[in-house]
């Protein structure tokens, strides 16, 4: 389509007008229709409750991280259902444009959706989740009040809300990219993608890489400087150990996104030629820098799952985490190799044999400390008393899913047999083999570990196991298809196929989308539930598990302060160690506490972010301008907020502690 | 649980022996090849992978909190013996694997010549290799035969068992070549070129695409792969120079433009510097090719005189919105592009058997592989006399 940019910038509107909305997608106007409905409705109950200011005070200005990690498991629940909503409309749309049909979607909405699933699903779901569990657990782990930067926490979760309410907004205003999840140029460049799709990418990702680069900053700095007095490096608990890991990455990936990010946006918004095929660019050196930081990112992901497996399994073994130390080099060397892995993603772009195979075998070695940590947890079982709870489940489902997608992940390690099997859905079905079967299976382990921790009950665990049946055995039937599909050279991205012995894969493919459906209805009745029998699921001790590192050692949900008394640490498994030498709790001698006080600034400046990035994306400059300056004055407004701090009065301390001396009295 | 995860794939396991897995079972020497290398890899992997997927089994069976008959050591967290093994174990199969990784990347480099035909038969000594000019378009396949002088678009015929040479570069947007009865993928990229060597040894009809998303008519960018024996080669490029059209510059600007699902057409004469026209994408008439542009640039380009030698384009296409109106480098070398002297010479060939140290037998040619392997053109310095160099 051809475009004359002058007519376009309208200097009040930018590009925006009636026609960017999609009033001709019946399906999307749907959508509108609902969720507009959902969230009246959502604001009327808030209002008739009188919640604003209970939420505006309690939540939204919180800067306790155990509520902000929650808020982060909310948004990253909310928008699992958004991505997977993409996906089952993927799955319905293969499976039906065979023999001449092409389905119901276009290409213009199946190829943003597909994007969309992408980008929700690593940015929004997956990274929120694993946020969120890092930082409800690790300051618990090691005995920490609170974060070393509370407000920051509060800001990182609302930037990465941001970006997903950019994202959100694309739906009904405008259009998302239609590039993929990663925006190869030139495709994404402004002479193929004139549209807004790729500029609501950009800003989205930009907004919420700020919030995860300045998070991973926070745990990072809360991890080495935080600790309890005696929890040396190699005292620390596992999940700590592989947040720290993961945090290291965070730290020394996300910048390379925003500065590729950054240059993309420099040849959408004032016609440079980084990544364009003439006048000197290279849409390689996209790929290459989008890779760098896209490889470690797969490693975020995994490793604090890899910490959680290695929690439930010691403790629902019962048995001390067998190798502590080879489980935590094995996390060191992955977290250094991720970094000598990237090409891998492009074996077919024509690198030479030697830069290839190297690349091959780098991604090879990776697989021998994975192999260690599988060995580990294998070993830790080994002579244990087994407790099969939901999140021992899971982690049995994982080690036996997992390593499958292991092996294939190293088959596609191999260049020649990457040649005939990249981008395929061979890819793609091991992709989601280890994304599913080791981060997804992974978080809903650590989902019912550490609900009880959070709220003060266990999560109902007939509804966990219809949940549990129905993702595993879905996961099996929606993508073993998929490998079977690539094997016979069918590539991802298609929209419909002419080959009709191909469908029948895909109507079983959809089959196992819809019972993943299933699966994540019984999680959200599975809480339901759970709320309505909280009393029945109470637990007072605030140890349901028999847990054996700090967090257990806590109320359940744990106090704003986490600790009256800062714990000493003497063994690996501090909790344990603690019980099994008789501890007792302290019963008087408390102190007022220091306590960060809450604040709205987080809140307000991604709020101002959100109205730049939309601004950014729709040319509307004089708002860009204003909201930057907005950014800009009230960041540096805020730095002469003084009243940061404020004592917790020695008598709250003493009720809230009394409070757990009396409910523990109770179980005994 | 793991009972009923067999029993699904039961009826799986029926369907899976009726269906084509054309990866497994490919047509070409090359794809075979491939082929065998995965099998290998995952037959290696599987030594290792299934026993940890039995001892998972058994060891969540046999140490579940009620059965009180096994051993409890809740403070065994160490064995020096076993922490060797799991760590070797897996380092011994990635050696293995290592090893057939950097023997069978070298061997089947998509760059390298081919020196065998098949398992049992080695290319003849002066067989030269067909040449093939592919160039993914918006969103159509053409396909350019130098020797034979045509050209077609959507349709690929070579002969059997004659090894091939795909040149690949694309006009707009990053494909990637794939035809898995054939050989494995490669990008097309724009401005670039890329190498294909393969070789398809059965008849037969089967199709190839684009294995990279490339916009909206992605998924109708495929193409009928069409094996021949000699004589049928013949007859079929013959009817192809019965073809009306001929494919000129102007007829390529408009073939260029996006289409979708393009019926089969043949050119009965193609202009012999198009590809590389496009590839130095400088079709348009007036506009200065890629290679020349770097060749000037490598002698220190054209100083401020270089800023007037551009003209305003006149096709209306999207811009950034504070960027300049599009301008391109006017041509000011019309010499011919000369294709590289390592396609000119004798087709010499790589003596697979004695493999010999870390990299290998180098492939044929000069080493003209840059960074990332894409070969670009050579420079033209010589041919770009004083006149151009404008006096700072």
């Amino acid at each position: 389509m051809a475009l004359d940019p002058s007519s376009l910038v309208d200097p009040i509107f930018g590009r925006l007008s009636l026609d960017s909305l999609p009033l001709h997608e019946p399906i999307l106007v749907a959508t509108f229709a609902a969720v507009a409905i959902g969230g009246m409705a959502l604001l009327a109950v808030v209002t008739r409750q009188k919640l604003w200011g209970y939420l505006w005070a309690e939540w939204i200005t919180s800067i306790d991280h155990k509520r902000i990690g929650i808020m982060y498991m909310i948004l990253g629940i909310v928008m699992l259902l958004r991505g997977f909503a993409d996906a089952i409309m993927m799955r319905l749309q293969q499976a039906m444009a065979f023999g001449g049909s092409e389905g119901y979607l276009n290409a213009h909405h199946y190829d943003q959706i597909f994007t969309a699933h992408g980008v929700i699903m690593i940015f929004f779901v997956a990274m929120p989740l694993v946020t969120g569990l890092m930082n409800y657990i690790v300051p618990l782990q090691i005995g920490a009040r609170d974060v070393a930067f509370p407000f920051l926490n509060n800001f990182s979760f609302w930037m990465t809300t941001a970006g997903a309410v950019l994202v959100m907004i694309s739906l009904f205003v405008g259009e998302f990219a239609r590039t993929g999840w990663l925006a190869y140029p030139p495709l994404s460049g402004i002479q193929y993608s004139p549209d807004v799709g790729v500029d609501y990418y950009i800003w989205a990702l930009q907004i919420a890489g700020v919030g995860t680069l300045l998070s991973g900053v926070n745990l990072l700095a809360t991890i080495i400087k935080m600790r309890a007095p005696g929890m040396t490096l190699m005292k620390m608990p596992v999940f700590t150990w592989t947040a720290l890991c993961t945090n290291v990455l965070i730290v020394a990936a996300f910048p390379v996104l925003t500065a590729v990010l950054v240059l993309l946006s420099l040849d959408r918004y004032v016609g440079t030629n980084f990544f364009t095929s003439d006048f000197g660019g290279s849409p390689m050196m996209y790929v290459n820098l989008i890779w760098i930081w896209g490889h470690p990112e797969v490693y975020i992901l995994i490793l604090p799952i890899f910490g959680i497996f290695s929690e439930v399994t010691s403790t629902f073994s019962g048995k001390k985490l067998f190798g502590y130390s080879s489980m935590v080099y094995a996390t060191v060397v992955i977290t250094i190799l991720s970094y000598i892995v990237w090409l891998h993603h492009f074996f077919t772009m024509g690198s030479g044999a030697s830069v290839n195979s190297f690349f091959g075998i780098t991604t090879m070695i990776i697989s021998i400390p994975t192999g260690a940590k599988i060995f580990n947890w294998l070993f830790t079982m080994y002579r244990g008393r087994i407790r099969f709870e939901l999140p021992m489940m899971w982690t049995v489902a994982f080690m036996l899913t997992f390593v499958i997608g292991g092996m294939t992940g190293v088959l596609l390690a191999v260049p020649p047999a990457d040649f005939v099997l990249h981008n395929s859905l061979f890819l793609v079905a091991h992709f989601h083999n280890v994304i599913i079967g080791g981060v997804v299976f992974g978080l809903f382990a650590g989902i019912v570990y550490w609900f009880p921790k959070a709220f003060g009950f266990r999560l109902d665990p007939f509804w966990g196991k219809v949940s549990f049946w129905c993702w595993v055995v879905g996961f099996y039937i929606a993508f073993m298809p998929l490998y079977v599909l690539g094997l016979m050279g069918v590539t991802r991205r298609l929209r419909y196929f002419e080959d009709p012995s191909l469908q029948i894969w895909f109507v079983i493919a959809a089959f196992g989308a819809v019972l993943i459906l299933f699966g994540i209805l019984a999680f959200l009745v599975q809480i339901y539930v759970s709320i309505r029998r909280r009393h029945e699921l109470r637990d007072t001790s605030g140890d349901p598990w028999d847990g054996r590192t700090l967090e257990w050692s806590t109320s359940s949900p744990p106090p704003a302060y986490n600790f009256a008394f800062t714990p000493i640490i003497h063994d690996g498994d501090a909790w344990w160690d603690m019980k099994q030498r008789g501890y007792q709790r302290p019963q008087s001698g408390f102190r007022a506490i220091l306590m960060p006080r809450n604040t709205g600034a987080g809140f307000v400046l991604a709020v101002l972010c959100t109205i730049f990035g939309f601004a950014m994306v729709w040319y509307l400059w004089w708002l860009a301008i204003a909201s930057f300056v907005g950014i800009v004055g009230y960041a540096l407004w805020h730095t002469f907020n003084y009243d940061r701090e404020f004592h917790l009065s020695l008598d709250e301390v003493v009720r809230a502690e009394n409070e757990r001396t009396q409910l523990l009295a109770a179980r005994s | 649980m793991n009972r009923l995860r067999i029993l699904a794939l039961l009826p799986l396991c029926a369907v899976l022996a009726a269906c084509d897995m054309v990866v497994l079972n490919p047509s070409g020497d090359i794809a075979a090849q491939q082929r065998d290398l995965l099998v290998v890899s995952t037959v290696l992997m599987l030594l290792i992978i299934v026993p940890v997927m039995a001892l998972t089994l058994f060891f969540a069976w046999r140490y579940r909190a009620s059965n009180r008959e096994a051993r409890y050591e809740p403070d065994w967290h160490h064995s020096m013996r076993l922490e060797l093994v799991i760590w070797s174990a897996p380092l011994l199969i990635i050696i293995c694997l290592g090893a057939i990784t950097w023997l069978g990347t070298h061997l089947l480099d998509p760059y390298r010549p081919l020196d065998r035909i098949h398992a049992g038969k080695a290319v003849p000594e002066q067989a030269q290799p067909l040449e093939v000019q592919v160039v993914a378009l918006d969103w159509k396949w053409l396909f350019i035969y130098p020797e034979q002088g045509i050209a077609t678009v959507n349709e690929l015929a070579v002969p059997v068992d004659r090894p091939l040479s795909l040149s690949i570069t694309a006009s707009s947007v990053m494909n990637s070549l794939y035809i898995p009865e054939l050989a494995g993928m490669i990008y097309a990229m724009p401005g670039m070129e890329t190498k294909l060597h393969a070789v398809l040894n059965r008849h037969g009809e089967s199709e190839g695409f684009s294995a990279n998303y490339s916009g909206a008519g992605f998924s109708g960018m495929r193409f009928r792969l069409r094996g021949l024996d000699d004589g049928e080669f013949a007859n079929w490029v013959e009817s192809a120079r019965t073809a009306q059209a001929s494919l000129t510059r102007e007829t390529y600007l408009e073939l260029e433009k996006p289409s979708e699902k393009e019926p089969v057409r043949h050119f009965a004469a193609v202009d012999a510097q198009l590809f590389d026209a496009v590839l130095g994408m400088c079709v348009q008439p007036g506009k200065m090719c890629m290679h020349d542009m770097m060749a000037i640039d490598a002698k220190g380009g054209l100083g401020l005189g270089g800023v007037y030698n551009v003209a305003r384009s006149t096709e209306s296409r999207p811009r950034a919105v504070f960027g300049a109106a599009h301008d391109y480098v006017i041509g000011m070398c019309t010499a011919p592009v000369s294709r590289g002297e390592d396609e000119t010479a004798p087709f010499a060939r790589v003596d697979r058997s004695p493999l010999r140290g870390a990299g290998l037998t180098p492939a044929v040619g000069p080493a003209s592989a840059g960074l990332y392997g894409v070969r670009l053109k050579p420079d033209l310095q010589s041919d770009l006399h004083a006149d151009l160099t404008v006096p700072r």
